[in-house]
């Protein structure tokens, strides 16, 4: 019973990796405007969304398996609060903040409409940190780090968010590159001044 | 129902012009139009359900449905 | 620019502008205000038929209430003196020579709406005379409610209204989304009425001397006088009142008439629109309509016979491209467009299409932003194709009648 805690832990960790790439890719994408990888700009809104809200199952297997697992050791906190565990504190921290990031994202993403957008903005972006922390926290730790198809699996997500990003800061990513920035004019900035 | 587009958060990102292209279509940079030129275009009853989509998927926040 | 015709002509009229300067020349001509009661005041606004003068022209008796219903002793009211508009000077001219009808109006609206709060807003030039004032009128026991004043930034937008609310609260002149309108979230979130200063200085006369006073001036649908800045080729231009309905011709003869045949006039500021130099013409919303103008807040511009009325609009059309706040996708990337059409429809450097492209562009920003900003732009545009159509075709074959002499 023990042996399978620990092997569903594994399985659903890289998976959730794995479904984590997918959503930063999309989530790059659908920002570009144009259709991304073949899907109108609708559905690849809707695949970002829902494949986030699955790679929200995969996680919680994640941590409540190993919470249970004899070996992991995991206490509640852990769950919360990174780098105090007893095993590979440090690797197994990445995993607590990558997991408390994407909360954060997650929640704030499905009240964005209650915060506003600029509130939810913010929390969006820390979706650059909690990728590769996530990334991280898969290599460093567990039984698997340092067999081959581990590494293939990182390394190809990691290739995959790179060319997201490479072709999200190339020229040809926006639709319209003539358009102007929507940015207020200074001259309406000035600070309220009262005449005295 | 109408559709009320807030132009100080629209970025002109697209979704909605998919997703309601019977109402909406694009502008020479990519913001929304009401085809039928109205600045908040009614919202005919079988394309409720997809302007409430556009209205959660909007990326920017800047629709609204509104009574009226 | 704020000179101010010196006698009546005609339906030309002085209410506004006439009198002494000074707190004691006031007091002695107009007396202090009566004591009145908020249902009073608004009943009062009501039965003259006061409309905004800022441009607009909405009554000003249903802001009030809606104001005062919704504010419950929160409201902020705000008396609007940010004149934006280049070719506009009335405003200033109030301030300077009869700050304290504005005063006396912003009391009116404050008891009315029974605001907690109390600001002028107005370009720092205007607002510094106006410390000693306030202190007078406070000394005199004139004001219940304090008055701040408030510097407004030199920019076009900077007096559309929720700009204003916008500025007050902090972050810039900006115009706003319409869903949740001022009067019901505005300054500090309180409902706030914002009111141009003449409104407010007509509605401090109106307390005075009757409802039935004030509709003794204008027509039965548009009643009351309008301050009219008028520029252009005229002799002395500056700013004069006259009631609405007024002729042209009594308005440009009230700024010693034009300096040479005039072709056209531009009326209600860069947001109006183009009418025919016809001294007959009546200067009121309902005759103005035919051509797509209306007063607005009383801008007059004289297009004379030698100038071509393409390069006049261009260039009213790009310094306005220019004054975008920014903010809104169509207004920043439509106007400039537009402007730019019109530019080389005026230099007459002719493509296939191109009056058809300025009049698209008008049509494709109108109704698309925050603020009427495109659409007063889109509306001068398509005036000026309208009304200068001859000169169209001959700048698309390389002529302008103009001033080649066939005006």
């Amino acid at each position: 019973m023990s042996d399978a805690l620990w092997y569903f832990a594994r399985g659903s960790g890289v998976i959730s990796l794995v479904l984590l790439t997918v959503v930063v890719a999309l989530g790059i994408g659908s920002r570009s405007g144009k259709p991304a990888f073949g899907l109108p700009r609708f559905a690849v809104s809707l695949l970002h969304r829902n494949a986030a809200l699955l790679s929200v199952v995969f996680v919680a297997g994640h941590v409540i398996s190993l919470l249970f697992d004899p070996y992991a050791q995991l206490r509640l906190f852990d769950v919360v609060l990174p780098f105090v565990g007893n095993y590979r504190p440090v690797w197994q921290g990445f995993g607590t903040l990558a997991f408390d990031l994407l909360v954060a994202i997650v929640v704030t993403s499905l009240l964005r409409h209650r915060l506003g957008a600029r509130t939810w903005r913010v929390v969006h972006w820390l979706a650059y940190l909690c990728w590769p922390v996530a990334l991280m926290h898969g290599l460093g730790t567990g039984s698997d780090n340092g067999t081959w198809w581990l590494w293939t699996i990182s390394i190809a997500c990691a290739v995959a968010v790179v060319a997201a990003i490479g072709w999200r800061l190339s020229t040809g990513f926006s639709r319209f590159p003539a358009r102007a920035e929507r940015q207020v004019a200074p001259r309406l900035r000035k600070e309220l001044e009262e005449v005295r | 129902m109408k559709l009320h587009v807030d132009w100080t958060a629209c970025d002109g990102r697209g979704v909605c012009t998919e997703l309601l292209e019977e109402m909406l279509v694009e502008d020479d940079w990519g913001f929304p139009v009401a085809r039928d030129g109205q600045r908040s275009p009614a919202v005919p009853p079988p394309l409720e359900g997809a302007a409430k989509q556009a209205v959660d998927r909007c990326p920017m926040l800047a629709l609204k449905l509104i009574a009226r | 620019m704020t000179s101010v015709a010196e006698a009546a002509v005609g339906r030309v009229e002085r209410r506004l502008l006439d009198g002494e300067l000074g707190l004691d020349a006031h007091l002695a001509r107009h007396g202090r205000l009566p004591l009145l009661d908020g249902s009073q005041i608004i009943g009062m606004a009501r039965d003259s038929g006061l409309t905004g003068r800022g441009g607009a022209g909405f009554p000003v008796w249903r802001k009030l209430s809606a104001v005062a219903e919704a504010g419950d002793g929160s409201a902020v009211v705000v008396a609007n003196g940010a004149e934006g508009e280049p070719a506009s000077g009335k405003d200033r001219a109030l301030l300077a020579y009869q700050p304290n009808l504005v005063l006396d109006g912003l009391q009116l609206v404050a008891a009315a709406t029974k605001a907690r709060a109390a600001h002028l807003y107005a370009p720092k030039a205007a607002l510094a005379p106006l410390r000693a004032l306030l202190e007078a009128r406070r000394v005199a026991g004139l004001d219940r409610m304090s008055v701040t004043l408030q510097a407004a930034p030199d920019a076009f937008v900077s007096g559309e209204e929720s700009a204003v609310v916008s500025a007050l609260n902090g972050r810039g002149a900006v115009p706003a989304d319409k869903r949740i309108r001022v009067i019901q979230a505005g300054v500090g979130g309180s409902p706030t009425l914002v009111q141009n200063v003449e409104t407010l200085a007509h509605l401090a006369l109106i307390a005075r001397y009757g409802a039935g006073w004030f509709l003794s001036a204008g027509t039965a649908d548009e009643p009351g006088t309008f301050l009219a800045t008028i520029s252009g080729a005229v002799r002395r231009p500056g700013v004069v009142e006259a009631g609405y309905g007024v002729p042209l011709g009594e308005l440009i003869a009230a700024v010693g008439g034009a300096t040479m045949r005039l072709q056209a006039v531009l009326i209600g500021g860069y947001h109006g629109g183009w009418v025919p130099a016809d001294p007959a013409l009546p200067v009121s919303r309902q005759a103005l309509e035919p051509y797509g103008a209306s007063p607005g807040a009383g801008v007059l511009v004289a297009l004379p016979a030698g100038a071509c009325g393409l390069g006049e609009t261009a260039r009213i059309a790009g310094y306005l491209a220019d004054q975008v706040a920014g903010q809104c996708g169509p207004c920043i990337n439509g106007l400039p467009r537009m402007a730019a059409t019109l530019a080389d429809l005026a230099a007459r450097r002719p493509r296939a299409g191109l009056a058809a492209e300025a009049e698209r562009l008008a049509r494709l920003v109108s109704g698309r932003g925050a603020c009427h900003h495109p659409d007063g732009t889109a509306r001068l545009v398509l005036s000026a194709m309208r009304m200068f159509q001859a000169d169209v075709a001959a700048h698309l074959n390389g002529r302008c009648l103009a001033t080649e002499g066939y005006r």
